[in-house]
């Protein structure tokens, strides 16, 4: 008897525990709804907005949702030279970072992560410290340095979008080579020492191992290059002012706000479209950029 | 056999001390366009803003601390601390806060079915800022759009969201909440999956009830990842421009502006490049304590392998 009502006690107690559990989920999925319709209230809305007419806009019935919908903006941004050449100008810049980025910390991080040199661990460290200095902290003496090398030399380093070729790695390389480090570090040592035994050299151990290896790392390492490089705001427009030359951040907020208020479907649709390119990648390889954001700090 | 096992060994090290000789050379070629791009671009620069800050507004004299006594004496120096405390500090905490209790949200429900509401709450994080905040100035417009028309229709008046310092703080917060919170999720999610299941159960035979499991369990286990990200956080919320920038520019009548978009206005717009290096080198302080916490988690790190 003692026996039955031991058995029957532990299947009472799971049983409140799993209305317990459903209680909770269900007030999760009550919680996650008011927060998913918070958060994404902004993208919603500039989809809105950019189906909208000036006319819609100016009458502001109803800014919730668009009753005649038309595709006018879309059609004056895309044919509209301005904005192609941001266009031109982010995807160029941004490619460019990428390859950059990808050549100086992937040799970098192989280095730091297995063939130790003297100072090496130092440098480690040293990469995660400067990752942590902002560009904030380091936009105006870079731009004096820049227009200081521009008055000697007279290679004009302002006002030119590939400049942002040459400052945006400083935002990328501290984070992808740290990231990497990590990857490179998780590699069993058995599989470099097995190669350099078999007589291959440290660099057709990085190109033939390493790099198909830790493939998943070089993916997230390239999508955080890349979606940095896109976004930044602060560099452009510090860099660059003149309207060929801005990137889509810079040139949308500098050259498209006049002060008009009809403006805005514009406005909106090209902020939507600046936000695509990231929006698909983070689409199609959300675990890639799932991975790249939390083995930077689960690492550190 | 024996006879010609020492040659051998001999002859092995010999190998491998040429080895290593080249490893170590080739280990420094790789690593050395990663210390170029870091000496000129980033620490030279930084060093180079220590000495621009002493300099005067044509930068012809060495005016020593002078730009800072400037500085103190302006009763708009002390409000860009204070707000910049206030914006990076209440952030931070909010978004902390969100992305501490969304995690449990989306680790509550079965797991199949997180992955679709985790991808739609990190949208936020994937906009480029820039851009998401042009929608939120938008939001925000006073007589146009979208916030005051739902004021309007339950009959409470416009709010002046951007125009009125306190609301204009206010609005600044909640984007760079909106922003960053998902963040947070998905550290705090990733941790908590981490946490092992036995725990929770030996709790619950001890009778703890949730908000004791959450003291005396999930929280001592996420320790690390909370101090990490709530330290990163704060950095980045400090050294935030974007949303300020765009958001407010640092009005209604400089109330809003922190360290970065009242050093760009100094330095880049005012062309004062020194007073604008001045400003920005306040940012040093919350680095300086960062730096010291992660370098003690490092060493200590390093005692315990």
């Amino acid at each position: 008897m003692s026996a039955a009502a031991v058995a029957a006690r532990p299947a009472k107690r799971s049983r409140s525990i799993s209305k317990d559990r459903k209680k909770a989920m269900y007030w999760s999925y009550f919680f996650l709804i008011l927060f998913v319709v918070f958060f994404l209230t902004p993208p919603f809305y500039m989809l809105v907005m950019s189906l909208k007419t000036s006319g819609e806009i100016a009458e502001a019935k109803f800014p919730w949702w668009v009753f005649h919908p038309t595709l006018e903006n879309y059609r004056s941004l895309l044919t509209s030279e301005n904005f192609q050449n941001f266009f031109i100008n982010s995807a160029l810049v941004s490619a460019a970072t990428v390859v950059v980025t990808m050549l100086i910390s992937v040799p970098a991080a192989f280095s730091l992560s297995r063939m130790k040199f003297w100072g090496s661990a130092t440098l480690a460290t040293g990469v995660f410290l400067t990752y942590l200095i902002p560009e904030t902290l380091l936009f105006i003496p870079l731009f004096k340095i820049f227009s200081w090398v521009t008055e000697v030399t007279g290679i004009e380093l302002i006002n030119h979008w590939w400049v942002l070729i040459l400052i945006y790695p400083t935002l990328t390389v501290p984070f992808c080579t740290w990231i990497m480090i990590g990857y490179f570090a998780s590699i069993p040592k058995e599989l470099d020492e097995a190669a350099l035994i078999d007589g291959a050299g440290w660099l057709q151990v990085l190109l033939r191992i390493f790099i198909p290896v830790a493939l998943p790392g070089i993916i997230a390492a390239t999508i955080f290059a890349f979606t940095v490089s896109w976004a930044d705001f602060l560099y452009p427009i510090v860099f660059t002012t003149s309207a060929d030359q801005l990137v889509l951040p810079a040139g949308i907020v500098t050259t498209l706000i006049k002060g008009d208020v009809f403006e805005w479907g514009r406005i909106m649709t090209a902020a939507l479209l600046g936000a695509l390119p990231p929006l698909l990648i983070y689409a199609f390889l959300m675990d890639y950029y799932i991975a790249g954001l939390t083995a930077g700090a689960t690492k550190g | 056999m024996a006879i010609a096992l020492p040659g051998q060994r001999a002859a092995r090290r010999g190998g491998l001390r040429r080895l290593a000789r080249r490893k170590s050379t080739v280990a420094f070629l790789l690593a050395l366009p990663l210390i170029l791009l870091i000496a000129s671009l980033v620490v030279y620069p930084a060093l180079f803003s220590l000495h621009l800050a002493t300099l005067n507004k044509s930068m012809e004299h060495f005016v020593g601390l002078g730009n800072f006594e400037f500085l103190f004496k302006r009763e708009l120096f002390w409000m860009v601390v204070k707000q910049s405390c206030i914006f990076a500090i209440t952030a931070v905490i909010f978004k902390a806060f969100t992305g501490f209790v969304l995690a449990h949200f989306v680790h509550n429900i079965p797991t199949k079915k997180q992955r679709k509401w985790r991808g739609m709450l990190l949208i936020p994080w994937v906009i480029p800022p820039a851009m998401s905040t042009l929608a939120w100035f938008w939001l925000f417009d006073p007589s146009y759009s979208a916030f005051n028309w739902i004021l309007r229709a339950v009959h409470i008046g416009d709010v002046n969201w951007l125009g009125e310092p306190n609301w204009a703080r206010a609005s600044v917060i909640l984007v760079n909440v909106w922003y960053g919170a998902p963040f947070f999720l998905i550290m705090y999610l990733a941790a908590l999956k981490s946490v092992p299941e036995q725990l929770y159960e030996a709790a619950a035979i001890d009778g703890a009830n949730w908000w004791q499991k959450i003291w005396y369990v999930t929280l001592p286990m996420m320790r690390n990842i909370i101090s990490i990200t709530v330290l990163f956080s704060l950095i980045v919320t400090f050294a935030n421009f974007d949303i300020v920038r765009i958001l407010t520019a640092g009005g209604p009548i400089d109330q809003t502006h922190i360290f970065a978009t009242w050093a760009f206005k100094l330095g880049i717009e005012g062309n004062d490049i020194p007073l604008g290096a001045s400003v920005s080198l306040f940012m040093f302080p919350i680095l300086g304590v960062a730096a010291w916490f992660i370098l003690r988690d490092i060493s200590q790190r390093g005692n315990e392998a």
